[in-house]
Order: C-alpha cells, then structure tokens, then sequence
C-alpha cells in the first residue's frame, strides 16, 4: 500500500458555510462559529441569506475567515455544514475541490460517487442529541464536529458555549458543552485528519463582530440620541431591537409606534424639544414617512432617518438586497428643501457616519438621512472597537436662557447670512415662536407674500453652501494611479474591496472610488476621475444606475460601463472580476 | 398671575365671523390663565385645518405640524419634555380621519396630552366636504344627497379603545365658560384627555348650527347622580345623540368618563427625574453594547 504523504493543509483561510431549515437555529450557529475564529484573533465576514418566513424555509450562514483583513465572502466554498438535504442540494456545487461536507448520513443518503473530489464526514447529529434528549443540540454537535475537522481549539468554543448560555443556568452550559465535545471526539475518533483547512488561533486582539445595524445602532447611543420611535420593517429591525434592549444602559426611550408616519413624527417632535431623536425603516416605511421629511424641511427641525433598502417596490424582496431608493431619498417629499445623505459602506463608516448625521442635522436643522440597505445592515463583520474619542458631539445654535433673556424679540426663523437661525427649547422663556408647517415670516408667522417666501426659500437653501463645504469627497482605495476604476457606493464597499484583491492575483491594476456622501453630491473627485486617461466602471445594486444617472446630471459626465445587478443578491467579488474583464 | 391675553399674538384673526374657534379659544385661553400657565410652559401642537390656522393667533410654543399627524408630533415633544403641558388643537377631519390611527394608538398608549378636537362636523379649511362626525343625510359638496356613512361617535370610541381610556369630555363653544371648565380639568388630569368641542362651522355646515345645538345639549353633571367614574354609563351616555330627519335627541355636554392611572411616560424610569431635552448630551462608554459583540 503507498504510504499517503501528509499534505500541506491551508491554515486560515477559509469558506464556511452552514445551511438548513429556517427557525432551527443557523443564524446564531454560524455567529458561534465567526465568534470562535474572532476570539482566536481572526478575521470575519459573515453573510446571510434567509427567506421571509419564519418556519420551513432554507437559510445559510456563510463566514469567510482570514488571517488579514477579510472584506467579502466567496461565491465558492470549502466546508458545507448541512443540517438538512435541501443544503446539500443547493450547495454543495458551490465546494471547491477538496471540500467537505458535515452532514448526519443516518438523515441524508450520500453516495460518495455522487461527489468525486469532496470529502464526507457523515455525524449522527441527531442521534447523538436525541440520546442527550433534546433535538436542538443538532447545532451544538455540529459545531464541534466542525471544529475537530478545523483542528481548531475546542477552548474556544466551550468558553463561548458557557457565555451564551449562562445565564440558562449550570445545567444549560454543561449539556451543551458536553454536545460540543461529542461532536468534536466524534470527528477525531472517526475520521483522519485529511481535511485540508486549518484554523489557528492568533495573538492579534480579538476584533467585534458586529453587524450594519449594529453599528448603526452603537452610532445612536455615541451620539448622545435620546429618544428613538420606530416601526419594525425588515432590514431595519435589528436597530429597534438593539436599541430597546439596551435604552436603559443609555437613558434613551425607545417606543415601538403605530406606524411609520408617527414615527418620524414623533422623532420630529421630539427633536423640536432639543432631544437628538432618530427613526429607522426600508423603504416601504420611508415612502409613509415622506410628508414628514418636508415637515422637517420647512420648520427647520433637525432629524436623522435611517433608510435600510430591500428591493422594491411595494414589498419585493423583503429580506434580499438592493440599492435603488437612492433618487427617491433625493426627491422624497413635495416641494425642496435641504437634506444630506450619507451612505456607510460597512460597520466601521456605519457606525461614524451616523453619529455625525446627528451633528449635520443639528448644526443645520435639517433632515439628515442615513442610507444602508440588508448586505450592509445585516452582513456582520469583524471590526475594531470604535474609537469613541473620534466622535463628536456638536449641537449647533441652541440658544441658552442666558442668550434668551437678552433678547426680548426672539425670532425663530430670523434670516442670517448662513441661513441658519438659532432655535430656543420649549420651556424657555423669551423664547417663545412658532414652528410652522406653512411658509412664515421670521417669526414663524404664516405668510404668503412673495417676498417673504422668496426670503425663506433663499435662506433654507443658503444653508447648501456650508453644507458644500463640509461634505467629505469619495475615499480611493487600490493603486491611486490605475487606469482602471471602479466606482460605487455605500454597500458595494466590501465586495469591490474584496475583489481588489483578486484583480491583483490576475495582475490587473485596479482602484476604487466609494462614495459615502452622496447629497449633495462631491463633485471634485469624480469629475477628475472621469475627465483622466483611463477606464472608469460604476457598479451598483439597482437597475437604473441611479448614481451614475446623478453623475451624469451633476457633472456632465459618465463612466464608461455600468455594471448593475438587482436580483437581490450582492455582487460576488469573482463575478465583479468577470463582468469587468469582458470591458479590458 | 397670566391672563387669557397673555396667550394672544399680535395677528389679525381671519376664522369667520362667529365660527365656533372663538369660543374654544375663549375657553381654553382662560383655562390656561386659571391654571396660573405662562405662555412658555404650553406646547400648542396645531394640526391642519381652520382650528389649526389658530397656530397664528395663540402665543406660546407653537407647532404646526402635519394634516392628520399633531397627535404623534405631541407625542414627541411629551416624551422629549415631561415637564411641559402638551395640547393638541385639530379638526374632526385631521384626528378622527386622516390622523385616526394615531388618534387610537395615544389612547392606548395614556400618553399625557390634552387633545382639543375643533369637532364642526365638516372640512372647513378645504371648503365644505363631510366629515367622520358629519351626520347622516348632511348635504356637502362630497355628499350632494346626503351623508350615507354611519357617524362616528368619537366619545364611545375612545371609550371602546382601551380598557380604561383615562379622560373623555364634550364641550360646546356656544359655551365658552362650561367648556373652560372641562378643559382645566383635561389639561389637570394625568394621562391622555380628549375634549371634543361641538363647534359650529357658520360657513358650510348648515345643520349643526349654534340655535341646533343649543335646542340639544345638556349637562352631565346637572344630574347629581351621573358618575364620571362609571365607565358601562359614559359609553350609555356617549351615544346618545339626535338622529333622524329633524335630530330628534338630546346632546349630553361634560366629563363623561375620569379615571387615574399611570400614563405612558411613567412607565419609563429614564425620565422620571430629568426630562430628556434636559439630559446632556455627551459620549457614553458604549461598554455595555461592546460587549455583545465578543
Ligand atoms: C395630507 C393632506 N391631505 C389633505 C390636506 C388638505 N386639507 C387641509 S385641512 C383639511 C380638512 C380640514 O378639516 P378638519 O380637520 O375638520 O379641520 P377644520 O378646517 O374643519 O377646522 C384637508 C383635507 C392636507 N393639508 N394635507
Ligand atoms: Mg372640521
């Protein structure tokens, strides 16, 4: 018999994905598993395909492990954890050769001639949590089996296993524990140590692994917001659940309202009353919020929205990704007025950017929205800790009593040269107005003369010249002298930055330009960009190119290819590749 | 001490002659002067409407918000500031129609508000079209042949709405110092309180007139038997009002239902001590969200 040299195995680098029915508990397998490898100072990207129901669908967790920074998952895979056939069926043609698959073969028949260079390590996992009384543990057992497989250290995961489930009490975390174990023995026991991925645990400091709307939500609670009113809509959701749970740790009310009109309503209020209030939703809630985005114009009210996108219209997709409200959100509402929007590209700008939406709408009391979508609210990354010192907290001109008992005729909308007048608080006295909905004189006094209404226009828009200046022109990233750019914004971030990489092992010189500002629109950059020698690519989730549409009518120029996808899904960074190859 | 003209601008007022918003704000202009209120401790939350044009003629803090959606705008500012007296000024169109949802949902809620319903049974603003509270057969110009929908009794609702709505008036600004009264008591009382103003609207409601109204209503508390605290009675008495051709029936004025209980705000321990708006505004450890990301 040949004696079977011991080959080389890939040590930490690694797709993962696990699949199976929806409600069996994937979701918080997988984030076990990208928390196992962040405590072990790795690298994670975790992305979620799930349908919108809550039984008997088929979801996946996919986590793409580095030892370097990872920015995107793959669309090939090297280890499939498959609770059920149905995962194996739609799956396992994503396996790279040299593969595995984890799957209980007492469930699912295989024929290993079936899957000529994948690897099948077939655990009871039913059996095995039958036995220890409880079908749930099926997860549990799987993990282990998948990290004896890993060769991964089982610490880890017990440790987790315990911090999760402590607070279900000793029983809870010991049969648990004991479920991981069996899976892992499981592995060792049955199996040669032929699986050729590997991971190892690291010195670095283990990263966060948080999501879009996680960061989102941590961007509130550094801000200083203070009252958050919000109906739930998918993939906005997390940010109302995240926020309630912790609204005592910050004294922040958090209200679950009847719908999303009242919800910007009352955030509107409430700003009005000197609170940094937000609200959240996609687009559906967006569309009923959209009178009172005007409301916020005309009286000057600051306010932060949050718009996670689905694709549309009506219901859509509700829990796919798309990009296409972004000319909605520049439009919405009748009439103009001032607004910014910003648009994070992953948790890091998620988090930053909206603490500063809160200081863009105060400095000038206007709505600010903030724009993300399901890849970017609900992918979770690993991500240092926010630097908190880098957030500040600027109010803008809220007059103190002090100020308001110097000055016995208070006007709210007084014209000044920036356009912006400085607000008094219910409460104070002197500074008495009226914060009106119709056009008004200083005061705040209806009126409907033409002069005046000129005069108030003219200072709600002047605000646009300050707003110009402060707005942040889009990030390059690869080889700033490439012939070659790619151009996109928000989400788009991390699979192009992941692609870069792969554009470098082809040998083809590539940048990125990312847009996070995106009204008003940063100009600067981007018409240099498409005025230079070179081949520009706009990449976008939608079907319209809408930013490269707003390009267009701003500058008078375009790039040369759009590359757009609205099926729901993200780009791939191998499909970016392949769509931009047929153009070079 | 403040007076009722404490609370007036300096705007020439353009409601018509003789609408029904004179006497509501007769009356709850001198509520707020006998509840010794300076014009800074009133939020006004206006809706849009002919009531809502008040906006202009009231000092104080004033917001004039959406068509429908005062109610959620006062919700906001009470959360943001429990130490201010809230009170929404809107029309029968504005609360009970296009902003009815909100209206049911601050009932449930108990949120500590005042809502002043300018009830002219009819659009006024947008010239003249029926109304939720317009009364069967009323000729508009969206009704030529006569309201066909069932009125809406907007007292019996918010009495149906929750268990224990805690506040529920009707007033008749053909009687500005009864209403001043049952407004005190609304803008007393802890909790959500809806005091819905008979108004007649001089203009394009031809029925519900100021000598109609007048032939109908009467007192609750002229019998010393009613009590405010029954809510079984309240909802009797709630739908008593004039139907058929002539309005045959009587029209019962007064607080029809009165219950203590913990309001919306108090359910938060976040802002029991200090308003929120008087919280400060600075970057917390965020060590406690971290942590769930370990
Ligand atoms: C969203 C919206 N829809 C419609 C209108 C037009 N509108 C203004 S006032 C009004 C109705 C007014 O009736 P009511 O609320 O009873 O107030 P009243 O004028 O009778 O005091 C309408 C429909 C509007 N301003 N906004
Ligand atoms: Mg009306």
């Amino acid at each position: 018999m040949a004696k079977t040299t011991k080959a080389a195995k890939i040590i930490n680098k690694l797709s993962w994905k696990m699949g199976g029915p929806a409600g069996e508990g994937i979701m918080s397998a997988g984030m076990i598993f990208a928390k196992c490898a962040t405590r072990g100072g790795l690298n994670t990207y975790n992305y979620i395909e799930y349908p919108s129901l809550i039984k008997g669908g088929h979801n996946t967790y996919q986590v793409q492990v580095g030892a370097d920074e990872v920015f995107f998952v793959s669309n090939k895979i090297n280890l499939l954890v498959a609770l059920d056939k149905e995962t194996i069926d739609r799956h396992s043609q994503e396996l790279n050769p040299g593969g595995g698959i984890i799957y209980d073969g007492e469930k699912i028949n295989l024929d290993a001639k079936d899957y000529p260079q994948i690897k099948l390590y077939s655990v009871p996992l039913e059996a095995m949590a039958l036995e220890r009384k409880n079908r749930l543990l099926k997860n549990t057992i799987a993990l282990g089996a998948n990290l004896a497989l890993l060769d991964y250290d089982l610490e880890i995961l017990l440790s987790m296993i315990s911090d999760i489930f402590k607070r279900k009490g000793e029983a809870i975390v010991k049969m648990n524990t004991d479920a991981a174990r069996a899976g892992y023995d499981y592995i060792k026991n049955n199996f040669k140590a032929d699986f050729g991925f590997k991971l190892e645990k690291m010195s670095n400091q283990p990263k966060m692994v948080i999501s879009g709307n996680e960061a989102i939500a941590c961007g509130m609670q550094a801000a200083g917001c203070k009252f958050f009113p919000a109906y739930p809509m998918t993939p906005a959701t997390s940010i109302l659940h995240f926020l309630k749970a912790k609204e005592r740790d910050y004294n922040m009310v958090v209200v679950q309202t009847e719908d999303e009109i009242s919800a910007l309503a009352m955030a509107i209020g409430a700003n009005y009353a000197g609170v940094r209030s937000a609200t959240a939703t996609s687009g559906g809630g967006f569309s009923l919020m959209v009178e009172h985005l005007g409301l916020s114009g005309i009286t000057e009210t600051p306010v932060v929205v949050v718009n996670s996108q689905r694709p549309g219209p009506a219901t859509g997709l509700p829990t796919w990704t798309e990009q296409a409200d972004l000319r909605f959100l520049i439009h919405a509402a009748q009439g103009e007025f001032s607004r910014i929007i910003l648009a994070p590209g992953d948790a890091n700008e998620a988090f930053y950017l909206t603490a500063e939406a809160f200081n863009l709408a105060e400095k000038y009391q206007i709505p600010v929205i903030v724009l993300s979508d399901k890849l970017l609210s609900e992918s979770y990354e690993s991500t240092d800790e926010f630097d908190l010192s880098k957030v500040k907290i600027e109010r803008g001109e809220i007059l103190s009593d002090a100020d308001l008992a110097s000055n016995q005729n208070y006007l709210r909308y007084k014209i000044t040269a920036s356009g912006i007048s400085p607000r008094s608080l219910p409460g104070q006295a002197n500074g008495i107005s009226d914060t009106n909905s119709d056009e008004h004189d200083e005061y705040g006094f209806s009126t409907e003369e033409s002069e005046m209404r000129i005069k108030m226009m003219n200072k709600r828009f002047s605000k646009m010249e300050a707003i110009r200046k402060e707005i942040i022109e889009p990030k390059i990233y690869g080889d700033k002298k490439a012939k070659i750019t790619l151009i996109g914004w928000g989400s788009t971030k991390k699979p192009i930055l992941e692609s870069l990489k792969l554009f470098k092992e082809k040998g083809i010189v590539v940048r990125f330009l990312h847009f996070t500002y995106l009204w008003p629109l940063p100009e600067k950059q981007i018409k240099k960009i498409l005025t230079e020698k070179g081949k520009t690519f706009i990449l976008e989730n939608n079907h319209d190119g809408q930013l490269a549409a707003l390009i267009k009518e701003i500058t008078g120029l375009e790039p040369d290819h759009q590359i757009l996808k609205y099926d729901g899904r993200p780009f791939w960074p191998e499909e970016i590749v392949e769509r931009v190859r047929k153009f070079i | 001490m403040p007076t009722p003209k404490d609370f007036n601008t300096i705007n020439k007022q353009t409601w018509c002659p003789g609408c029904g918003n004179f006497g509501t704000e007769t009356a709850l202009k001198g509520a707020l002067a006998e509840l010794g209120l300076n014009p800074e401790k009133v939020v006004f939350v206006f809706d849009i409407g002919c009531c809502g044009n008040g906006n202009n003629w009231y000092r104080g803090y004033v917001f004039h918000s959406l068509h429908g959606r005062s109610i959620p705008a006062a919700e906001g500012i009470k959360m943001a500031n429990n130490a201010e007296h809230v009170i929404v000024i809107g029309g029968d169109g504005g609360l009970y129609a296009e902003g009815g949802n909100h209206f049911v949902h601050a009932v449930r809620r108990n949120i500590d508000i005042t809502c002043i319903v300018s009830d002219n049974q009819i659009y006024g603003l947008t010239t003249g079209q029926a109304s939720p509270t317009s009364d069967l057969g009323l000729k508009t110009k969206t009704s030529p042949e006569g309201v066909v929908e069932a009125r809406l009794q907007p007292l019996s609702l918010t009495l149906a709405i929750s268990e224990d709505t805690s506040f529920v008036a009707r007033g008749f600004a053909g009687d500005a110092p009864h209403l001043q009264k049952i407004i005190v008591e609304a803008i007393k009382h802890k909790g959500f309180s809806l005091v819905d103003v008979l108004q007649p609207c001089v203009t394009f409601n031809y029925l519900n007139t100021y000598d109609w109204l007048r032939k109908r209503v009467y007192k609750l508390e002229d019998d010393k038997n009613y009590n405010p605290e029954n809510k079984m009675l309240a909802l009797e008495k709630s739908f008593e009002w004039p139907i058929g051709p002539n309005g045959e029936g009587k029209i019962p004025l007064g607080i029809f239902y009165k219950k203590d209980k913990k309001s919306f705000e108090d359910h938060f321990p976040q802002i029991q001590s200090v308003p929120l708006y008087k919280q400060e505004v600075k970057v917390p450890s965020l060590a406690a969200s971290f942590k769930e990301f370990y």
